[in-house]
């Protein structure tokens, strides 16, 4: 399926030599990675009788604020201390003495038409500030949240916001297709429920910012997208090579393989985490034209990331349903067996199912942190992992266009939650809770075919 | 060598801490779910979570200690209903799906600044705000003590070798006892004398273990406090009530159903037994283990959502295939390995590795590295664990 990726020359013996390529460099990232010094600063390490820490972020962490003041004020509202956010939106405070102070954020700082969410009434200090406890070797973390200044739903109208949310919901609808068409592909060959492939959107996300965002030897971009998807394609085919294919000939049950898959998932994460420390990293710094259509604001990133995402999709489709190799992968879901009695190769298909399935994840994640959470953290591929078993179990466990309208409606209904009222993460909870409810009236899926699954 | 000695003390002070002896608790309920019978949860971080807030909410909104316990335990249930119903006749692997999914959700939910009064938000509850009734239970006198009173230093002036030698003692006594545990698993007790006769040779040997390694690490803490011995003896007695209480229920009739269920659901089925109920029964079950697991969990600290994730139930799983699925004595063995053994390492490679290559958060990063390793070669390798069967672990499911 690769060979149909938008690279330059798309032939087939192109495609044979670029895996080769990538399959050398797979050991070389990973010493680059390795050696990468870790970029998380820690600001305040709380000592246990010494000191206590207030830090936090201003914004969220998927978005924070560049250049706001944060004052730290004494419980009379006198100023100690005040930090300027950086690029990450991260302050932290070091305090000796225990006691309740106030956190302040400088309204006049935020950047036009943001403002800071009010404090919840429990932690609200007087003027705007929040009331923070702190205690040694503890590290208290305030919520200095923003919002735009026209967040109020009065301003914007309803529809307008429902018309937004759809367009963020097909977005992210995309991109999740891209990596649960992978997990639904290996659960109808293979039969495993893989824990770690949202380890490999990580992946892709952490490959691109190696690749490009690092100045030394940063890529074009685009450049950086297409060896991402070749060195995590690389990174899946390796994981079948030297894992899955001997742990199959081995026999182990697959209640056992999926518990190798959460360890494996667990290892990945801190190993990401290891390299690129626990905050969030930005793929590229370079900004993108944006675009509004009506109430839709978007810019060219994601109309291009959507773009990918329909073609990938189109490609999978494709390649599943008219050619020799998606009629092999289809009869190997089906039924391994027979299908290896009619001659099948159901090892190479397997491969061949990992490698792609990897690639469409990793291609994923770099265009998840390019346009859906800016930037990519050591366990962004674990928040979004329940809604990808969500997608693929609402379509249908094992079916691959089951897996295209779960992501689909799980997108839908993850950005559009929002809008509908459902507060802050709730949104994630309200796709599994739809989850939940569908397996009670049809536990086989959307598109799944109506059998024992019991 | 006296890095080494504070590397095994604090190895040791982790192993006997009261969040171990919670986690202990909750394992002993997954071993039910999973060992016993093969089902696989992997909320129960989320189990834990719902009885660590019924209590803490209850105790906060000024209800008694034993009826908060109960709410507990009622959430769990109410839990166990929720996720059985949908999932329980499907295939094993939606029954994980949707428990890791509901364990989020409860997380979510727990973590929402709409329930900030409730719940605390994403800071959580303070324990000073729940802790009291339980605290003031406590009988013991409200001064500071060693355990073990008798250790190294009173004994030859506090002389290395004979501490030493304890240390060597506790080694064997640890080794004997796993040993004689797996010795008596390949052969049934004749009489139910000699069943008692085998636990009673398991228990006292485990004991003159902790008198061994007591005197060779005497531990000093406060008695009353949040973090001092009542709530560590109160912790330790539940797990043993606990474990005393698995091993009765698996060896009774249900518990030989359990293991049917496990081995093969239809022929079960095709005795007449109604599957459904009994698996029901068992999420239930485990699932109150666990909320018991979530409220000792909170007693010595706070109600704070993150700290029960995805990661602690995977952590939960680590630990009892370390110890073995489908045992008795696995979940205590294990958990308290794995959390000791977790200390170890981070603490060793903060001691021996220079900062230069590991600073001292990547050493708690590489040890969690560690972990998901170790559960990947476990199952690959040692699916039995270290007292386990493995004629007894191929579930599938």
């Amino acid at each position: 399926m690769l060979d149909r990726h938008p690279a330059p020359g798309p032939s087939r013996g192109r495609w044979a030599l670029g895996l080769l390529v990538a399959l050398v460099l797979a050991p070389l990232g990973v010493l680059g990675l390795s050696a990468a010094p870790a970029t998380a600063a820690v600001g305040c390490l709380a000592q246990a009788d010494k000191t206590g820490c207030v830090s936090g972020t201003v914004g969220s962490r998927s978005d924070p604020v560049e250049g706001a003041d944060v004052q730290l004020l004494d419980e009379g509202g006198v100023e100690i201390e005040v930090q300027t956010t950086e690029a990450d939106g991260k302050f932290a405070f070091t305090l000796t003495e225990p006691g309740t102070y106030l956190v302040k954020l400088d309204e006049d700082t935020l950047p036009d038409g943001v403002e800071q969410i009010p404090p919840a009434a429990a932690q609200a200090g007087p003027d705007g500030t929040l009331r923070v406890e702190v205690q040694l070797g503890r590290t208290a973390v305030p919520d200095l949240e923003v919002r735009s200044e026209d967040y109020d739903a009065s301003g914007t109208s309803k529809t307008d916001q429902l018309v937004g949310g759809a367009f963020s919901g097909l977005k992210l609808g995309l991109l999740l297709a891209l990596a649960s068409l992978g997990l639904s592909l290996i659960y109808g060959t293979t039969g495993l429920s893989n824990f770690a492939h949202a380890e490999q959107v990580t992946l892709g996300g952490v490959v691109a910012y190696f690749l490009v965002s690092q100045a030394e030897y940063g890529l074009n971009l685009w450049v950086g997208i297409i060896l991402t998807t070749l060195l995590c394609a690389g990174s899946g085919l390796l994981q079948d090579v030297v894992m899955w294919k001997p742990l199959r000939r081995r026999g182990l049950g697959l209640t056992q393989l999926m518990i190798v898959t959460i360890g494996l998932s667990l290892a990945l994460q801190y190993a990401f985490q290891y390299v690129v420390g626990g905050s969030q990293v930005k793929v590229t710094l370079q900004s993108f034209e944006s675009y509004s259509f009506g109430p839709v604001n978007t810019n060219s990133m994601s109309l291009i990331a959507m773009g990918i995402a329909i073609v990938m999709i189109g490609l999978v489709g494709f390649v599943l349903l008219r050619t020799r190799l998606g009629q092999a992968t289809r009869a190997v879901s089906d039924n391994p067996a027979l299908a290896s009695a009619s001659g099948i190769d159901v090892d190479r298909i397997v491969r061949i199912v990992w490698t792609a399935s990897a690639g469409l994840a990793g291609l994923s994640g770099v265009l998840y942190a390019l346009t859906v959470s800016n930037g990519i953290r050591w366990d962004t591929g674990m928040q979004i992992l329940l809604l990808l078993f969500a997608a693929v179990t609402l379509g249908g466990l094992g079916t691959a266009f089951g897996a295209l309208v779960g992501s689909l409606i799980i997108g839908l209904v993850v950005e559009l939650a929002g809008p509908l009222g459902a507060p802050g993460d709730l949104k994630y909870a309200v796709a599994l809770g739809i989850l939940i409810i569908l397996l009670m009236f049809r536990p086989q899926g959307l598109l799944g075919r109506a059998g024992r699954v019991g | 060598m006296d890095t080494i000695l504070s590397i095994l003390n604090q190895s040791l002070r982790e192993a006997i801490a009261p969040s171990t002896a919670a986690v202990v608790i909750a394992v002993i309920g997954l071993n039910i779910h999973f060992g016993f019978t093969g089902l696989l949860n992997m909320g129960q971080a989320g189990f834990m979570l719902i009885g660590a807030y019924g209590f803490a909410i209850s105790i906060i909104e000024g209800l008694p200690l034993v009826v908060a316990i109960v709410v507990g335990l009622g959430g769990a249930l109410l839990f166990a209903l929720v996720l059985g119903i949908p999932t329980l006749k499907l295939r094993g692997d939606y029954l994980a799906i949707v428990t890791i999914s509901a364990a989020e959700i409860v997380r979510f939910v727990g973590r929402l600044s709409a329930l900030e009064d409730f719940t605390g938000g994403a800071l959580g509850l303070r324990g000073s705000r729940y802790q009291g009734p339980f605290l003031d239970l406590s009988f013991l006198p409200d001064t500071s003590w060693t355990l073990s009173p008798f250790n190294y230093r009173d004994t030859f002036d506090g002389s290395g070798v004979v501490r030493g030698l304890a240390g060597l003692l506790f080694i064997g006594l640890v080794v004997a006892a796993v040993l004689l545990v797996r010795r008596f698993r390949g052969a049934p007790a004749a009489t139910s004398g000699a069943r008692w006769g085998r636990v009673g040779a398991v228990v006292g040997l485990s004991l003159l273990a902790l008198l061994a390694i007591f005197f060779v690490f005497p531990i000093t803490y406060q008695n009353n406090v949040a973090q001092g011995w009542w709530v560590r003896l109160v912790a330790w007695t539940l797990v043993g009530l606990c474990t005393l209480l698995a091993a009765l229920l698996v060896r009774s009739p249900w518990g030989r159903l359990l293991r049917g269920i496990r081995e093969d659901e239809d022929a079960i089925r095709s005795l007449g037994k109604n599957v459904f109920a009994i698996k029901m029964q068992a999420l239930i079950i485990g699932g109150s283990f666990g909320a018991l697991g979530g409220i000792v969990y909170v007693l010595p600290s706070t109600v704070q959502a993150d700290s029960m994730g995805r990661a602690l139930t995977f952590f939960a799983y680590t630990a009892l295939l370390i110890g073995g699925a489908a045992t008795i004595f696995g979940p205590v063995l294990g958990t308290v390995i794995f959390y000791g053994g977790r200390v170890l390492l981070r603490e060793t490679a903060n001691a021996y590795v220079p900062s230069s290559i590991m600073s001292d958060q990547q050493t708690e990063t590489f040890s969690l590295i560690v972990v998901g390793v170790v559960l990947m070669l476990l199952v690959i390798f040692r699916p039995q664990g270290i007292l386990g069967d493995k004629r007894e672990l191929r579930i599938n499911v």
